[in-house]
C-alpha cells in the first residue's frame, strides 16, 4: 500500500551512499526514490535514552538526512542496561553528545542536531518546526501531553511509543489524518498512580522493540509505503510475547486537535499533570543542603494552609526538610534510632540496604501510601486503619528510597492528610547518597 | 462471566492479578463487580457513575465508548482490557 509520502522533496545521493543504502533500493517498494526521500527528510527525537537509542541508530543506518536530538541528561551506568547508542566511554558525557559520536561513526552522511535543553512550551514550537517527523521517546507525562500539543498546532507526526515493565504501546498520532493523544488520553493519570520506569523498572531489551517499531513508522510516513499506525494502538506485552491492535477514534470534541490548529496553545504541562517532567531530585533539596533536620524541626507549625481536618495549621509549601547522608550516619554514630520509612518496592530491599536502620523502619511502598492517602481523604477510612498507621506522629520520620524523588512525593502526600511537615523528613538522595557519602559497600542500582 | 486484563499500573490494587474473571452481562456490570472485589480500584476507574476521562475500557478492538458504553453487552467469553496510560521511555 502507497499513500502520500510527509516528504516531497527528494535528496540527492552520492555513489557511495547508493552503495551503502543498495539493500533498501533493491527494494521495489522502496527503489532510490525512497531512498532519496529519506536524504531529504529530518527526523527530530525527542529523548535519547532507551526509546532514543534504537531510534536514532536505526534512522541513521537508514539514511534519513538530518536527525535532532533534544535530551538535557548525562549518561549514566543505570542506562547501560538498555540505551545501547551510549556506552562505558561515554559515561558522564552529555547523551545527545554521546550518541553524536556513534551516530556519526555509524552514518558520516547525515546532519545531526543537538538541543542539550529541556523541552519547555516555551521552546517547543522553534524546536520542532524544522523537523517533518517527531517521535516521541520521552519518559514523562508533561513532556507527551507538550509534544503532542506542538505537533497538532505545527500539524507534524508524532510517532509516539511507551514503555513500563513489560509491556508497551506505540502508535502514531497525526491530527490532519487521524486522533491526537488526548483523543485517546484526554487527561494524565492522578499523579503518582502511574510509575516512571525509574520507579517501576523496565525490562532491558522493550525499549529495543517499541523504538526499532517507532523508527519503521517514521520510515513509512516519510517514504509513503505501507500503513502506518495512524487510528490504532499496538499493544505489545512481552510476557506473554502477544501483539494486539486496538482502534484509536477521533474524538469529535477533542480540547486540541478539534480546534483550528492556529488557536492551539501551550499551556503548563506540569500543572496539567500535577507531577514534574523530569525524574531527578529536587533541585531546592541543594538550598537546604546545609541545614540539619534537627534544626529545621524545631521551625515547626508555622501555619498558612489548610490541612485536611487536623486543629493545627501547616505550611504546606515549606521547602521538605532534608538530612544528608552524612548527618544520619552522625545519628547512628550517636547511638540514636531514628525512625525510617523506605517507601521502596520489595524487590529493591534485596539489592540494597542501609544496615544500621534498626527496628524502628518500616517498609511501606510509595504505592500503597498512596492507595492509603486516597483512602484517607476519600473519608473510606482513618489513617490508623491503614498502612500508614504505622508511621508515628509524635517524633520525627526518616523517609528513603532509591534516589530521593519517592520519598518527597511520599512525604507530600502524608502533608495532605495532616501529617507536621516539620517532622517528615527526607534522606536526601536516597540510599544512593548513602552508598556514595557513607558506605561504599551498599551497591548502586 | 468476562475476563479482564488488568494493566501494570492498577495491578497494585489487584494482588498483582493480571486477569481477573468476573461475572456480569454488561460491561458495566462486569466492572462493578471487579470493583467489588478490588475496592480500591474504583476511585481510578470512575467519576461518579461513570468512567475517568483517562481509562479506556476495550472490547475487541473497540473502545466501548464507541459501543454501547458501560450497557454493551458481554457473554462468557468477553475478553474486556483496561488500556493505560503510560508515560516510560528512558
Amino acid at each position: 500500500m502507497t499513500r502520500q509520502p510527509v516528504v516531497s522533496q527528494l535528496g540527492t545521493l552520492s555513489n557511495d551512499e547508493i552503495h551503502r543504502y543498495g539493500r533498501h533500493v533493491i527494494m521495489p517498494e522502496f527503489g532510490i526514490e525512497g531512498q532519496r526521500r529519506l536524504k531529504a527528510s529530518s527526523v527530530l527525537l525527542i529523548g535519547t535514552g532507551g526509546l532514543g537509542s534504537p531510534l536514532a541508530l536505526y534512522l541513521t543506518a537508514a539514511g534519513v538526512g538530518r536527525i535532532g536530538l533534544v535530551d538535557y541528561d548525562v549518561v549514566e551506568h543505570t542506562n547501560l542496561q538498555r540505551q545501547i547508542i551510549h556506552g562505558e566511554s561515554t559515561v558522564g558525557v552529555l547523551k545527545t553528545e554521546s550518541a553524536e559520536r556513534r551516530m556519526k561513526d555509524l552514518n558520516p552522511f547525515i546532519q545531526i542536531d543537538r538541543y542539550d535543553v529541556p523541552l519547555t512550551s516555551d521552546n517547543a514550537l522553534e524546536i520542532l518546526a524544522p523537523y517533518d517527523v517527531i517521535i516521541d521517546g520521552t519518559d514523562n507525562f508533561p513532556t507527551r501531553y507538550l509534544v503532542n500539543d506542538a505537533c497538532v498546532k505545527l500539524g507534524k507526526p508524532n510517532v509516539y511509543g511507551s514503555i513500563l515493565r513489560f509491556e508497551g504501546q506505540l502508535s502514531v498520532f497525526y491530527a490532519k489524518e487521524g486522533p491526537c493523544y488526548r483523543c485517546m488520553f484526554p487527561e494524565p493519570p492522578p499523579p503518582g498512580l502511574v510509575p516512571s520506569c525509574a520507579e517501576g523498572g523496565v525490562l532491558g531489551v522493550l525499549p529495543g522493540t517499541i523504538g526499532t517499531m517507532q523508527a519503521t513508522e517514521g520510515i513509512k510516513l516519510i517514504t509513503g509505503i505501507g500503513d502506518p499506525m495512524i487510528g490504532r494502538m499496538l499493544l505489545y506485552d512481552a510476557l506473554d510475547m502477544t501483539f494486539s491492535t486496538i482502534k484509536v477514534r477521533k474524538d469529535p470534541h477533542c480540547p486540541v486537535c478539534s480546534i483550528p490548529a492556529e488557536q492551539v496553545e501551550l499551556i503548563d504541562y506540569e500543572e496539567f499533570c500535577g507531577v514534574p517532567s523530569h525524574d531527578h531530585a529536587p533541585t531546592h533539596a541543594a538550598a537546604h543542603a546545609g541545614v540539619s533536620a534537627r534544626a529545621v524541626g524545631a521551625s515547626a507549625g508555622s501555619g498558612v494552609s489548610s490541612n485536611g481536618g487536623h486543629d493545627v495549621n501547616y505550611d504546606l509549601d515549606a521547602p521538605v526538610p532534608q538530612m544528608t547522608p552524612i548527618e544520619l550516619k552522625a545519628l547512628f554514630d550517636r547511638g540514636e534510632h531514628p525512625f525510617i520509612v523506605d517507601v521502596r518496592n520489595e524487590p529493591e530491599l534485596e539489592v540494597a540496604v542501609i544496615a544500621e536502620a534498626g527496628v524502628d523502619s518500616v517498609l511501606i511502598p510509595k504505592p500503597q501510601v498512596l492507595i492509603a492517602v486516597d483512602e484517607i481523604v476519600s473519608g473510606r477510612k482513618t489513617a490508623d486503619q491503614t498502612v500508614i498507621g504505622q508511621i508515628p506522629r509524635d517524633r520525627d520520620v526518616l523517609f528513603l528510597c532509591r534516589s530521593g524523588v519517592r520519598s518527597t512525593d511520599v512525604i507530600n502526600a502524608l502533608r495532605e492528610v495532616g501529617y507536621d511537615p516539620a517532622r517528615l523528613i527526607n534522606i536526601q538522595g536516597g540510599i544512593l547518597a548513602w552508598s556514595r557519602q557513607v558506605d561504599p559497600s551498599v551497591p548502586l542500582y | 462471566m468476562a475476563n479482564i486484563r488488568i494493566p501494570t499500573p492498577l495491578r497494585v490494587f489487584t494482588g498483582s492479578e493480571s486477569q481477573v474473571a468476573v461475572e456480569g452481562d454488561t460491561v458495566g456490570a462486569a466492572l462493578a463487580n471487579l470493583t467489588v472485589r478490588y475496592p480500591e480500584l474504583r476511585q481510578h476507574l470512575y467519576d461518579g457513575e461513570a468512567l475517568r476521562n483517562f481509562v479506556n475500557v476495550y472490547l475487541g478492538e473497540d473502545d466501548v465508548r464507541f459501543l454501547d458504553g458501560l450497557a454493551t453487552a458481554i457473554d462468557a467469553d468477553t475478553s474486556l482490557r483496561i488500556i493505560p496510560s503510560i508515560a516510560g521511555g528512558l
